[in-house]
């Protein structure tokens, strides 16, 4: 069943080699962009709803499209986190995955779960809670399907934390807080939770907040390893300043939800520390836009190469996105910010412009060793992709930085909600038209991957028989995976 | 062993803090009679079962195709008769859910309860 391992001194070797579980890994990345495709048509249609309110309101009204759109946005970031960490699993540490099989379990278990998930959504089965909107019985199957994810991890990597990179500090942690932020949000199944809405909300908050939180870390963690990879330079995942970003990223973790709570009614010293810790932020702020200067050379280097784009693209909604993310976390502007599309456009740069960029930048960054030539032939239909996407994504925040201005001032004037809601009819029109853009980008990059994927690949050297117990400490040499 | 020792005392951290945040501040300031806890309880349950959340929002959570309801019961342009008449036979945008009597009653319950603990977002800015 296995197919590796190859000869670990010879670079060559290492360059082609082929482990079996990449097939798991390339299936999670399968899952993961088909999850993305019906999250953004799912969007799309719910863009129109504003639009048009009879818009299929019978049988697929926006209770029902809503949590389809939201489920299927999250997995798709999750699984590709998952399926980027199972291809690097066994080339970070030499050796195949502890539980191959166990990869394919969890593939099934999670494609299970998730049509179990769908289906509840359009047969009207609700948990009706922000995120985890299925019903909660359906939530120990999502646990379960992480169960040979974390044994794979652990197993595989054996990390033992000293002298390693901060990625494994960062898919640590986001393992780990998944596991402990997913079982926190159903304390509300507790009396002494549900029965006090300030408590409840409060749950909310803290434990999706968190979970947020420990996706990022999977995904930025995943995007250190590339960077390293790519620069072919070690130093970048071990240095001092790398570390102290991780800390930064790991408090904000704990405390930045707080600033979502300024309008509930709990504890006011959770509202001082969320402001404090969000303007930590700053300093991140700070050492992107430098580092963004100072790797303008670099990028104009490497501007043919698909990943390194993606990469650039993510800073530049960083550098937009956190400078919104201070603004909105000041208390006396989230006063009116909060409850209007601003929280949205911020969740919206997140989540298309930041972490779905470094996730395409992750399966083109695979693919690339995968199919080279393929990928080349599809550059152009992924690059204009890339760009339509984010041009859109550019046009989609700004309407809905409109809409929330809107809202705010209707507010503020103390119109009813039809009035406001009229009023955003010009800034509706334009955030569904340019999510419809949005959507065709991404798709034009689903595509242009998937022609890669599906691609049986022709291996150019004969793949050895397994080693087992073949370990060898530390990192790949630079020069193996430095795209040179 | 010292990696075990340093993720417990981690994970009883963590648990500290989540107690803290979840009891200091959160108490309840108001208390009901049973039946109507009971009431709101399941308006509650009847708030989450149908999804109201996809387009309403309490407390910032939820949608925005529909108008936060954290103070809706108090809301001069709404109140309770308007927000009855939008649960009995839905509005231009919001669906009829086909709620019986016992249902609206226990939405409304939980609705005024909501708005009972928003007093600090109901004082003028």
């Amino acid at each position: 069943m296995l197919t590796q391992q190859l000869h670990p001194s010879s670079s060559h070797a290492r360059k082609l080699s082929i482990f079996s579980s990449d097939k798991a890994a390339f299936s999670f990345i399968g899952l993961s962009m088909s999850y993305l495709a019906l999250g953004l048509l799912f969007g799309v249609l719910g863009g129109f709803q504003y639009l048009l309110p009879d818009f299929l309101r019978t049988h697929l009204a926006f209770e029902k499209i809503r949590p389809l759109h939201v489920y299927l946005a999250i997995a798709w970031i999750f699984t590709m986190a998952q399926g980027g960490i199972y291809y690097f699993l066994p080339r970070i540490s030499r050796r195949p995955l502890v539980w191959a099989q166990g990869a394919w379990i969890h593939f099934f278990l999670q494609l299970l779960t998730s049509a179990g998930i769908i289906v509840a959504f359009f047969l009207g089965y609700f948990g009706g809670r922000e995120y985890l909107e299925f019903p909660p019985v359906l939530g120990i199957f999502i646990a379960l399907s992480w169960v040979p994810f974390v044994v794979n991890f652990f197993g595989t990597l054996k990390p033992d934390y000293v002298n390693a990179p901060v990625y494994y500090f960062s898919w640590t942690i986001g393992i780990v807080f998944f596991f402990v932020t997913f079982s926190e949000s159903y304390l509300w199944l507790f009396d002494h939770f549900n029965n006090n809405q300030i408590r409840d909300t409060t749950v909310q908050w803290k434990a999706l907040g968190t979970m947020v939180g420990s996706w990022n870390m999977l995904v930025y963690g995943t995007s250190i390893y590339m960077m390293e990879k790519i620069r072919g330079d070690q130093k970048i995942s071990r240095s001092p300043i790398v570390f102290f970003f991780f800390f930064v990223g790991f408090t904000n973790l704990l405390f930045n939800w707080g600033h979502h709570t300024y309008i509930v009614p709990a504890a006011p010293w959770v509202k001082t520390v969320a402001y404090v810790i969000s303007m930590t932020e700053l300093l991140i702020f700070g050492q992107i836009v430098y580092k963004f200067r100072k790797t303008l050379s670099e990028a104009q280097k490497n501007y043919h190469s698909i990943t390194y784009r993606l990469l650039s693209f993510a800073d530049l909604w960083i550098f937009l996105n956190l400078g919104a993310a201070i603004a909105i976390s000041v208390p006396a502007l989230n006063y009116y910010t909060h409850g209007t599309h601003i929280t949205v456009a911020h969740a919206m740069g997140t989540t298309i412009g930041i972490n779905t960029m470094l996730l395409f930048a992750a399966v083109f960054y695979i693919l690339q060793k995968y199919q080279p030539a393929v990928l080349e032939k599809n550059r152009k239909l992924v690059g204009r992709g890339i760009v339509i996407a984010n041009i859109s994504l550019v046009i989609f925040w700004f309407a809905l930085i409109g809409s929330g201005l809107v809202k705010i001032s209707g507010q503020l004037e103390n119109q009813a909600f039809a009035q406001i809601m009229e009023a955003s009819k010009p800034f509706f029109r334009m955030f569904t038209a340019s999510g419809v853009l949005i959507m065709v980008g991404l798709v034009m990059m689903i595509v242009g991957a998937f022609i890669v994927l599906l691609r049986p690949a022709r291996p150019k050297i004969r793949v050895q028989p397994a080693v087992r117990g073949v370990s060898i400490r530390g990192e790949v040499p630079a020069k193996e995976m430095s795209g040179q | 062993m010292l990696k075990v020792s340093i993720a417990l005392s981690l994970v009883a951290l963590y648990a500290l803090y989540s107690f803290v945040v979840y009891t200091d501040g959160t108490e309840s300031r108001v208390s009901f009679p049973a039946a109507e806890q009971a009431l709101i309880s399941e308006g509650k349950q009847i708030y989450q079962d149908k999804n109201c959340q996809a387009c309403h929002q309490i407390y910032g959570l939820g949608g925005f195709l529909g108008p936060d309801l954290t103070t809706g019961y108090s809301d001069k342009h709404r109140g309770e008769p308007f927000l009855r008449a939008m649960m009995t036979s839905g509005g231009s945008r919001m669906p009829n859910f086909r709620l019986n009597n016992r249902q609206v009653d226990a939405l409304i319950a939980y609705l005024k309860y909501v708005d009972s603990t928003a007093t600090p977002i109901k004082q003028p800015r």
